[in-house]
């Protein structure tokens, strides 16, 4: 079944990070598997942000050796990332597996889209490795457990930002770990990311052609399809609202998704118009959910919402 | 010739199109015998006999308890404040009432009903009315989709826009829509009438069997096997009735609503009941 949500604050920052805890908190009936959160913070003088795991939660509990070995490859990342004359300014980790580094390129190395993919490939070479998220202001965080569980692991509580999205994850069509967990970042692109609710008919189609062309997945799950070839269509120059508008014919199957990059949140739905997606909108807030009661924990007061409708795409910038 | 005349008069009403004669057309249910209305565990209620109680930090379960605890001391109107779109609230009401909710609902809300007037000052999610059988549901705002899924009697009225499939294998009754409704609306209707002041999206009246959608705005497209047809006079009176009667009005008259019906073309379905068709075979 699965929950999507997903916020934005049009000329302010507010603690994004708490408001979408509520929002898929309330939405904890609709998959209890993992949780993900895609925030966007206020960047910080061209500073990267990278969110990456040496690890799956379960890996944790399997072997003797596991913690030394979780180190090891923590140290070969931090190895891989200063190859290139890159520099960690500061990391932490909120799990012994999972890791928030803020980095800075040398000689604006960041703005060069090869550039990323190289840095991002050279680290999930290293076993068990994968980046969650390379971005300014996008910062990913997944795990298993339900919303205030992944919230208080990873201390969002206080994240300050504009816009993020959400997915309570009941798992169907592939595993319970964090990498199937969404949302999906559409790699290599800095600050684009995807939380989707459905189910994609034509996925070995498109997942072939895409990786024909250079794509990587890391997981079997539909739903990062819909991230990379968004990142696919807008390699070749179009705009997010017509990529979506051609993901809205080109897929099939029954589908809503949401997306954000570093200054837009974006909603699609398939034509059946078979998935749900509620949505408010003011001057100052958009608050998109599968269910009302997602955007009513964060508004007590009686609001005014209404379900988009079948194939519509819509985008807001902050 | 008297029962003839009442079988036109219905058609000419929008109410079906389908010639029934087997065993269906048997008379299972008296409308003398008061007992057939009224629930065997139904309460004693009066109206005028108000209560209303705070939503707001109430469980599902709580609340549908209170409304019945209520509905047993006696009350015939409640009021529920800040439902907070939660879900299933007020569901499977066999009983004489009138309920208001202050406030939206979230899914599969009213669902069940037997009887009861409803109103919500706010939105519904899906599936709001679902299986409604008989009273009126009124909602202030905007609903979700599949609204009056499966319903078979009452009055099912949302003043604002609509969600995609309403009415979706409706059996009876009417739901009215006041403003858009989206995509499959009418999808395998079987009775009924619907009525859509607004636009309708794609694939109206997707393989329906029977009943009778009107629409005042604009068509996307029609579904299979969903045709177009004439309005009557007695139908425009009707239609005229009955939206007033919710406050609503046709934007150009009810005469000048669009009718769709079935096309017959997907009906491979005879009249007769499995048993009498052995007979016949």
């Amino acid at each position: 079944m699965c929950g999507i949500a997903g916020l934005i604050h049009r000329g302010g920052n507010a603690e994004i990070g708490s408001e979408m805890t509520s929002m898929l908190q309330a939405l904890k009936h609709r998959g209890p598997d993992s949780t993900g959160f895609a925030l966007y913070g206020v960047p910080q003088n061209g500073d990267y942000m990278l969110r990456f795991k040496v690890a799956e939660q379960e890996d944790m509990a399997h072997g003797f050796d596991i913690h030394d070995e979780v180190k090891r490859r923590k140290a070969e990342v931090d190895l891989r990332i200063q190859s290139d004359g890159t520099k960690i300014v500061t990391e932490e980790n909120a799990t012994e597996y999972a890791f928030r580094y803020r980095v800075q390129f040398a000689n604006g190395a960041s703005e060069d889209q090869t550039k990323l993919k190289r840095l991002a490939d050279y680290i999930e070479d290293i076993e068990g490795a994968e980046i969650l998220s390379m971005g300014r202001g996008l910062e990913l965080v997944k795990d298993l457990g339900d919303a205030i569980r992944v919230s208080d692991q990873y201390q969002l509580g206080t994240f300050n930002g504009t816009h993020a999205i959400g997915h309570t994850r009941m798992a169907t069509e592939s595993d319970v770990d964090i990498r199937s967990a969404h949302p999906y970042w559409a790699y290599p692109f800095s600050d684009i990311a995807v939380v989707h609710n459905g189910q994609l008919t034509n996925y070995w189609t498109f997942r072939r052609e895409l990786e024909r062309r250079g794509h990587r997945f890391m997981s079997n799950c539909d739903s990062e399809l819909i991230a990379v070839y968004l990142a696919d269509r807008m390699a070749s120059g179009i705009a997010l609202k017509e990529a979506m508008d051609l993901s809205v014919s080109e897929l099939d199957g029954v589908f809503t998704y949401l997306v954000a990059t570093a200054d837009s949140l974006g909603m699609a739905k398939d034509t059946m118009a078979a998935k749900p997606m509620v949505l408010y909108e003011s001057e100052s807030f958009v608050g998109v959910a599968s269910e009302e009661v997602a955007i009513r924990s964060i508004f007590r007061d009686e609001i005014d919402t209404w379900d988009p409708y079948e194939g519509e795409v819509m985008v807001w910038q902050i | 010739m008297a029962n003839l005349g009442g079988q036109h008069k219905s058609h000419d009403m929008g109410l079906h199109q389908e010639q029934l004669s087997g065993r269906t057309q048997q008379i299972f249910f008296s409308p003398e015998e008061s007992d057939n209305f009224v629930y065997p565990e139904s309460f004693e209620v009066d109206f005028a006999n108000r209560a209303e109680f705070d939503a707001g930090e109430m469980t599902i379960g709580q609340v549908n308890l209170k409304i019945r605890e209520l509905m047993q001391a006696g009350h015939g109107h409640i009021v529920i404040k800040n439902p907070l779109a939660k879900h299933s609230l007020g569901v499977g009401i066999l009983n004489r009432l009138n309920l208001e909710f202050e406030g939206s609902l979230g899914y599969f809300g009213c669902g069940l009903i037997d009887g009861p007037n409803v109103r919500v000052h706010g939105r519904v999610g899906w599936s709001f009315g679902e299986n409604m059988m008989a009273g009126t549901a009124v909602v202030e705002k905007n609903a979700g989709s599949t609204f009056g899924a499966a319903i078979r009697g009452g009055d099912l009225v949302c003043k604002g826009d609509v969600g995609s499939r309403t009415g979706i294998d409706q059996k009876g009754g009417t739901i009215i829509v006041g403003g858009r409704s989206g995509a499959f609306s009418g999808f395998m209707m079987q009775r009924g009438r619907m009525i859509i002041l607004g636009d309708a999206g794609i694939n109206l009246g997707d393989s329906m069997y029977d009943g009778t959608i009107y629409v005042g705005g604009k068509i996307d497209s029609l579904g299979v096997d969903a045709v177009p047809a004439e309005i009557t006079d007695l139908e425009a009176d009707w239609l005229e009735r009955k939206l007033s009667a919710h406050g609503l009005k046709a934007p150009n008259g009810a005469k000048n609503l669009q009718k769709i019906v079935a096309g017959k073309k997907l009906w491979n379905y005879d009249n007769l009941e499995p048993t009498e068709k052995k007979i016949v075979l």
